[in-house]
């Protein structure tokens, strides 16, 4: 085995940076395997029977029916070291941090994470987006994770792929976080992962009074509205409209980003737009460089002339 | 309740990043350095459960060149009791596991309750320190606390998972926990405190004496990102900015 994609249990079914994880796996090249871990591993593999890999080994165990950091860094290394593969693969989701550190020190193989490309060595974005680089590892085996869209499930290569059921004996002393059951706060009232145009509001809209101007677009567009973390912490909109890592993924044909300042924990939930049109006071601000229209200019001038000229 | 906070020293978001002529970083003589805006809201979390619990100790740890003496008085001036300042001479470290490690043998002996830290570094972003450095400890952990209970010997913490879902886990002491951004309001240092933090203890240890093992990851090259779209800059007055948009809703993208 060359290389482990460790798989991640979106409530029963394959998360979608699993997927993508897998399509990287494929581009890396070599023999792939995946790791399904809990009570619905037999589901996520079944998912992933009709592609190119070798085989999915599934691990259920009391212990990690459902996700904890302590069981599933303990399955890892125990599959690791059973079946020693040089890589050991996952999407940049939240859980994997929240493991997969536990893992590297484990097995003492670096982990690099939030990987955005292979095809000139592991690249990685660095101070908030501004600079790119590449990563490289002495050690023979190593732990990557990719960014979310680094790969596009689309591309993923049909193939067949049996399972295996892999045994684990787990010692219950080991597992010494106690995790209740996962909730929802405030269950969103907007569909945005599925909404064609939408008009996102960041920082740059100064004051909670000026939030309704960019509603007021959205209503001359026929948009959804969403927005950045540092909008949504102020209160000044609700929590489900927050686009990014922490926030939904979307992928509109067209994202209108008023005073975004495109932090990288914002442009990894927005960045499969089909077109992007940005409004920032700031020349140098990272939503610039993924734009398909830029405009250097201040928000609270701009809208309201486009609101009236889209009125009109 | 002794609590030890990681705090890193990085570029701010306004500096300019120079990349130096090997391309193997930035030029840090030209760069304006700050705290990891993350960190202030570990700081701040650690405070409020000191001030909470009435007793205690919150001890700055940090790692770096002479430079981060001046971040690590921020946390002292904030209220912060004494640091410890891991100190680098020559060559950064970035490599997660390597600065876990030096991390792990200079703070075993003072068996912290809790280890927080910031969600991740503003500069390089590696986002693991805290659980490598739990897990090499022995310690329980947790990652993207959106809030802490202190009980006796345990700990619960309100962890963020993805779109919108959260999930309590309780945690036995000692813990290294990550702090998710926007938790709580970090305070700024009172005049107080900045003259107080003049008296407070920074112990110094060369991070030399605490290299263990060998480096395992290598930033190898550091560049401007390529974009791959052309960007159309839409430029003039606001009137004729928002036709130009209009322009472009109704022909190029046929949206309206």
């Amino acid at each position: 085995m060359d290389i482990l994609v460790v798989l991640e249990d979106n409530r029963g079914s394959l998360h979608r940076m699993s997927k993508e994880a897998i399509v990287g796996a494929q581009q890396l090249g070599g023999s792939i395997s995946a790791l399904a871990i809990g009570d619905n591993a037999d589901a996520l593999a079944s998912e992933l029977s009709g592609f190119d890999l070798e085989e999915v080994i599934t691990v259920k165990h009391d212990l990690v029916s459902s996700y904890n950091a302590d069981g599933y860094a303990m399955v890892v290394q125990k599959v690791f070291e059973s079946e020693s593969p040089k890589t050991i693969l996952a999407g940049h989701t939240y859980q994997t941090r929240d493991f997969m550190p536990r893992v590297s020190a484990k097995i003492d193989a670096p982990f690099i994470p939030d990987i955005i490309s292979i095809d000139d060595g592991l690249t990685k974005q660095i101070l908030n987006a501004k600079l790119n680089a590449t990563v490289s590892s002495s050690n023979e085996q190593m732990i990557l994770s990719f960014q979310s869209a680094a790969f596009s499930e689309e591309s993923i290569k049909p193939g067949f792929c049996s399972s295996r059921s892999f045994d684990v004996s787990l010692d219950s002393s080991q597992v010494r976080a106690e995790s209740e059951d996962p909730f929802q706060e405030a269950a969103g009232g907007v569909d945005l992962e599925s909404a064609d145009l939408i008009v996102s509001i960041g920082r740059g809209i100064e004051k909670e009074e000026n939030i309704s101007l960019a509603f007021d677009l959205a209503e001359a567009l026929g948009a959804e509205v969403s927005a950045s973390r540092p909008v949504v912490d102020s209160g000044w909109v609700e929590p489900f409209r927050q686009v990014g890592s922490s926030g939904q993924n979307v992928s509109p044909k067209l994202y209108f980003a008023l005073g975004i300042s495109g932090a990288i924990q914002h442009v990894v939930g927005m960045k499969g737009s089909k077109n992007i049109i940005a409004i920032n006071k700031d020349p140098d601000a990272p939503i610039f460089e993924i734009a398909d229209y830029a405009v250097v200019g201040d928000v609270l001038e701009i809208v309201p002339k486009l609101i009236e000229k889209l009125q009109s | 309740m002794k609590i030890a906070v990681l705090v890193k020293q990085v570029p701010g978001s306004e500096s300019v990043l120079p990349i130096l002529n090997d391309e193997t970083w930035v030029d840090e003589s030209l760069v304006s350095f700050i705290m990891n805006p993350p960190d202030n809201f570990a700081i701040e979390e650690a405070l409020l459960i000191k001030e909470k619990a009435g007793e205690g100790e919150v001890v700055i740890v940090s790692m770096g060149p002479d430079r981060v003496k001046k971040t690590i008085k921020e946390g002292l001036a904030k209220g912060a009791d004494r640091a410890i300042h891991l100190e680098e001479d020559g060559q950064i470290e970035t490599d997660p596991l390597s600065i876990s490690k030096s991390f792990s043998t200079v703070l075993k002996e003072e068996n912290f309750d809790l280890i927080f830290t910031g969600l991740q570094s503003d500069d390089t972003g590696m986002g693991q320190t805290g659980v490598l450095l739990g897990e090499m400890l022995g310690y329980s952990t947790a990652t993207l606390a959106m809030e802490t209970d202190v009980q006796s010997d345990s700990i619960r913490v309100k962890r963020e998972l993805e779109s919108g879902w959260f999930q309590w886990v309780k945690l036995p002491m000692p813990a290294s926990i990550s702090i998710q951004s926007g938790l709580n309001t970090p305070r700024y240092p009172s005049l107080k405190g900045i003259m107080g933090a003049k008296r407070k203890e920074i112990k110094s240890i060369p991070v030399s004496e605490h290299r263990v093992g060998s480096k395992m990851q290598t930033i190898e090259k550091v560049f401007i990102p390529q974009t791959s779209k052309q960007t159309e800059m839409i430029e003039g007055d606001a009137d004729s900015v928002a036709t130009r948009i209009v322009e472009i809703l109704k022909t190029d993208l046929k949206v309206l």
